[in-house]
């Protein structure tokens, strides 16, 4: 059991000018999923390695319950990791390839024999245990990966290197749920890498919003969505993602395209007053009138709510409309819930004073 | 397929993982040691010839030495002024080049329809291309030699260009086939809806693709064409003179002249390894006939 | 795989198609017709049915005899440089690194045997097995052995090995490397994860995934071993006595040397059909991997 303790860890490839992750301190906790969300060069799949111990952090230190590994080679880590693509031995059965990396660490036959039964009834590999690996579907592939890595009972931690990316869209949903039934029932520490929001909030505990080597918030998928502190947080989640406006705010009022905005707080240290505002679709609703005058450009009508295209001088935003209204086309009086508007000066969230 | 190249995708972001470093052990060790003799065995031979080449004949029968005692390349002036084994030369390299173009030019296009297309009697045609890979020089020496002589063309290096295309066409079918495949058919496609003529996709966007592939192909053309000799002997007699055939009349009258023997052969590894130093990045994957 | 059916691919095809035929069926016919005659000297020929070929499967007569041994000897061949070249070919494979600016070099050095002319290897080689003037023949004669090319059977059988082995592991060695960096990182890292001795990622990781690559390699050096001619021709010359003649050198002997057509014609009927059965073999093998690999 453990907790991974990164110290100070940021790293650079070789011949590479770019700092490829900045220096970042993180605590994972036994036993809760995680996962690293970020568009692809964001640096999640080095800060695995790093974990993991395929590479060597240019920076810092890792810890495993106190203990520096930094040093210590992947095998000798006690993690266990699933790649992109099933990785499976082609001319091992399913069994066979369970059992190896406890044969490989001597183990004796009838433990192994009784760790795979208990491994395959919790993945439904029983009836596939005597089968060639290879002649196994895409999805039973990447389970027998996944297997492979949860036979070992010292395992500290799992680590999942974007591994739904080959998987049909249909199976996908079963996968991921047999992912979360596994981490109900072993209480591992799972760090999942994905670059699909969908995936990281519904199987992560805590999500770590990552772009351009930098952590951008670490926060419960709930979170994220509901006060997200980095204008890339709030535009890379939710779909569509957050509205995002230039803007010059002075106390509480943000001037946005000749229209004044109430803010629920006072800003009175934002230089020059240039900040961007944001607020969600989902907290904000649309009116035959009243409220902030827009344009209206489109309605969709998405089944269980209806999404507007609306447009406040340059800026394109989206809003809901709630049910029950209708609005004609043209104008339309748009509503933004106070507590859920937020300021950010240069990307990153501004507190105002809520006095 | 697709799982290859999304980890070369991941791969692009990892870059190169540094390990850890290894412990010095005797089992990294013995490795390099038997590689190393591997690559000092193969060097050996060639390094002979080369002393030989540099020694006179007098010195090479009188004393056995690892050094030549008076290098001389007094052997590779005599082969650059005699117009016999200059004449030899070009002869060989002329019909090299001429049965790399053809060989290489008509394979192209059989290599796309062979990998795009479905058509009657695919597979046999396939299989009997690559039968002919394996077919025995032995076999067509004869024949050939008749051939030849009734179309009139023993003796002129476009017999021998010619009958090198037995092999080296279907071996550019075959690693070209390999090539085409790595090209998705989607671009295909997208030039036909952008309105390409077929001559013109395949000229001006096809091949280009495929450049490596092409390249590594002509080298393997040039270099079974280069290195045959038993079918490039029997067709010619004296106006097509391969060097092979020069150099085993210096098996002739005052016994071996092994330092000209020896200065002639390292002659001929220098095309050779020419051609592979500017296909190196290519080689590996080429002799896996582009099908790993 | 599904490719739309265009019979007009056929234009395509049609000059690989021409000269292939122009240059294997137009001469494989008139041999066809040498083999069922017999001449009486001056361009005369009468029809002689199967007898040549009767003879030459029949190991009691001459020709048959001579068949029969040239066959063995060509297989004893090849089964030996296979046994030695295709392990040691990845074992050199498995050496290489796996990348950075060594790479080429290396793959250089390691590919110059095969571009070397054949005549030329067998002078190099003639040259240095000779116990006066090369290394080989030297070394082995300062050792104790009785080497000597031209007069030993053992010794030109031996030389005339590792004269393959030398021009031809470089082959597989270039085709398992090719192999070998197509296999994913990701598995050699699962390996490790899984504390994989390095030979139980050999066995269960490169050595699957070589299968095609290998079994391009051994059809590739089986032919070319079943039609080695150059080579032994300039070392030994065949000899000493017969006892390196290969099926080439016995064939060109009879063809052009005895211009005895109708034998010879029967001969390269023979042993074309030998390589037409061996290839056809390997390419049903190759298809049945490649079937599976797409399963």
């Amino acid at each position: 059991m453990a907790r991974i303790t990164l110290d100070g860890i940021a790293h650079s490839y070789p011949r590479s000018a770019t700092m490829a992750l900045q220096p970042l301190n993180h605590v994972w906790e036994q036993g809760r999923a995680y996962a690293l969300l970020g568009p692809s060069g964001c640096g999640k799949t080095t800060l695995l390695n790093i974990i993991s111990g395929l590479i060597s952090p240019s920076q810092g230190r890792v810890l495993f319950d106190g203990k520096d590994v930094t040093l210590l080679p992947t095998e000798q880590r006690n993690i266990a990791q699933v790649f992109q693509f099933p990785v499976i031995y082609d001319t091992m059965t399913v069994g066979e390839n369970l059992a190896f990396p406890l044969k490989n660490r001597r183990m004796e036959r009838s433990a192994i024999r009784a760790r795979v039964a208990e491994i395959a009834e919790l993945l439904d590999l029983t009836g596939d245990l005597p089968r060639r690996a290879r002649a196994l579907t895409v999805e039973a592939k990447q389970k027998v990966s996944l297997g492979r890595g949860l036979v070992r009972a010292d395992v500290a931690a799992m680590l999942f290197d974007e591994p739904l990316t080959v998987i049909d869209p249909a199976l996908k949903w079963h996968l991921r749920s047999k992912l979360k039934a596994v981490h109900r029932a072993l209480d591992l520490l799972m760090i999942y890498v994905t670059h699909d929001q969908v995936e990281a909030l519904t199987f992560a505990d805590e999500v770590v919003v990552m772009k351009d080597g930098r952590v951008l918030q670490v926060a419960s998928p709930a979170q994220l969505f509901e006060r997200p502190e980095h204008t890339f947080v709030g535009y890379f989640i939710g779909s569509p993602g957050m509205n995002l406006m230039a803007a010059k705010v002075s106390d509480h009022v943000a001037h946005v395209s000749g229209q004044d905005i109430e803010l629920g707080a006072r800003y009175p240290k934002i230089k020059n007053g240039d900040a961007v505002i944001g607020f969600r679709p989902d907290f904000a609703s649309l009116s035959p009138e009243g409220g902030i005058p827009v344009q209206v450009r489109r309605i969709e009508d998405l089944g269980r709510r209806r999404l507007a295209r609306v447009a406040l001088g340059p800026h394109e935003i989206f809003a809901n409309v709630p049910e029950g209204v209708s609005i004609g086309g043209g104008q339309a009086g748009l509503t933004i819930q106070q507590d859920r508007l937020f300021v950010y000066v240069d990307d990153e969230l501004v507190l105002g004073d809520r006095r | 397929m697709a799982a290859e190249v999304l980890s070369t995708a991941s791969l692009a972001e990892v870059q190169s993982p540094a390990r850890p470093r290894r412990a010095f052990r005797l089992s990294n060790l013995l490795p390099r040691i038997g590689f190393a003799i591997y690559l000092l065995a193969l060097m050996l031979p060639i390094y002979w010839l080369i002393n030989m080449s540099l020694r006179s004949n007098e010195e090479i029968t009188s004393s056995l030495a690892f050094f030549p005692h008076h290098p001389s390349l007094e052997k590779y002036f005599f082969i650059f002024n005699d117009p016999t084994w200059v004449h030899a030369f070009m002869v060989s390299l002329t019909y090299v080049a001429i049965n790399t173009v053809i060989s290489v030019s008509v394979a192209l296009p059989a290599a796309y329809a062979f990998n795009r297309y479905h058509f009657i009697g695919d597979k046999y045609l396939f299989f009997w291309l690559l039968s002919n890979l394996m077919a025995p020089a032995a076999v067509y020496a004869m024949p050939f030699f008749n051939l030849y002589y009734a179309i009139g063309l023993f003796d002129t290096i476009w017999a021998v260009a010619l009958a090198h295309c037995l092999f080296n066409v279907p071996v550019a079918v075959w690693i070209l086939e390999g090539f085409v495949a790595g090209v998705p058919r989607e671009i295909d496609e997208m030039a036909a809806i952008d309105g390409y003529s077929f001559p013109r996709f395949f000229i001006r966007i096809f091949i280009p693709l495929i450049a490596n592939g092409v390249g590594v192909t002509a080298f393997f053309c040039f270099m079974f064409s280069w290195v045959e000799q038993l079918l490039a002997t029997t067709l010619t007699a004296t106006d097509a003179l391969p060097f092979a055939a020069v150099m085993s009349r210096s098996y002739s009258v005052a016994g071996m002249d092994w330092s000209l023997l020896a200065a002639a052969g390292v002659l001929t590894m220098i095309p050779g390894a020419l051609v592979i130093w500017f296909v190196r990045n290519h080689i590996a994957k080429g002799f896996a006939l582009g099908r790993v | 795989m599904d490719k739309p059916l265009n019979n007009r691919a056929w234009f395509m095809v049609a000059p690989v198609f021409v000269l292939v035929l122009f240059s294997a069926l137009l001469p494989m016919m008139t041999v066809v017709n040498y083999s069922v005659q017999d001449s009486l000297g001056q361009n005369q020929f009468f029809w002689n049915g199967d007898a040549w070929f009767r003879d030459l499967l029949n190991p009691s007569t001459e020709i048959g005899a001579r068949f029969s041994d040239a066959l063995l000897r060509n297989l004893s061949f090849s089964l030996v440089t296979l046994a030695i070249e295709v392990p040691l070919g990845i074992a050199v494979a498995l050496c290489l690194p796996r990348g950075g600016w060594t790479v080429g070099p290396l793959l250089v050095i390691i590919a110059l045997p095969m571009l070397i002319p054949w005549n030329v290897i067998g002078t190099m080689w003639q040259i240095f097995s000779r116990a006066d003037i090369g290394l080989f023949g030297a070394a082995l004669t300062g050792l104790g052995l009785h080497y000597n090319v031209t007069q030993n059977a053992i010794s030109a059988w031996c030389t005339i090995v590792v004269i393959d082995v030398w021009h031809w592991t470089p082959l597989i060695v270039l085709l398992t490397y090719a192999g070998l960096r197509a296999i994913p990182d990701a598995y050699y890292q699962a390996a490790r994860i899984d504390a994989a001795s390095r030979w139980a990622t050999f066995v269960n990781i490169e050595l699957p995934k070589l299968q095609k690559v290998l079994v391009i390699a051994i059809l590739l050096r089986f032919m070319q071993t079943f039609m080695i001619y150059t080579e032994p021709f300039v070392v030994t010359g065949g000899g000493p006595g017969s006892a390196t003649t290969f099926l080439s050198i016995d064939l060109v002997k009879i063809a052009l040397g005895q211009v005895d057509l109708g034998p010879a014609a029967a001969v390269s009927l023979v042993y074309n059909l030998i390589t037409l059965t061996i290839c056809w073999i390997f390419f049903t093998i190759m298809t049945q991997l490649d079937r599976r690999r797409y399963a």
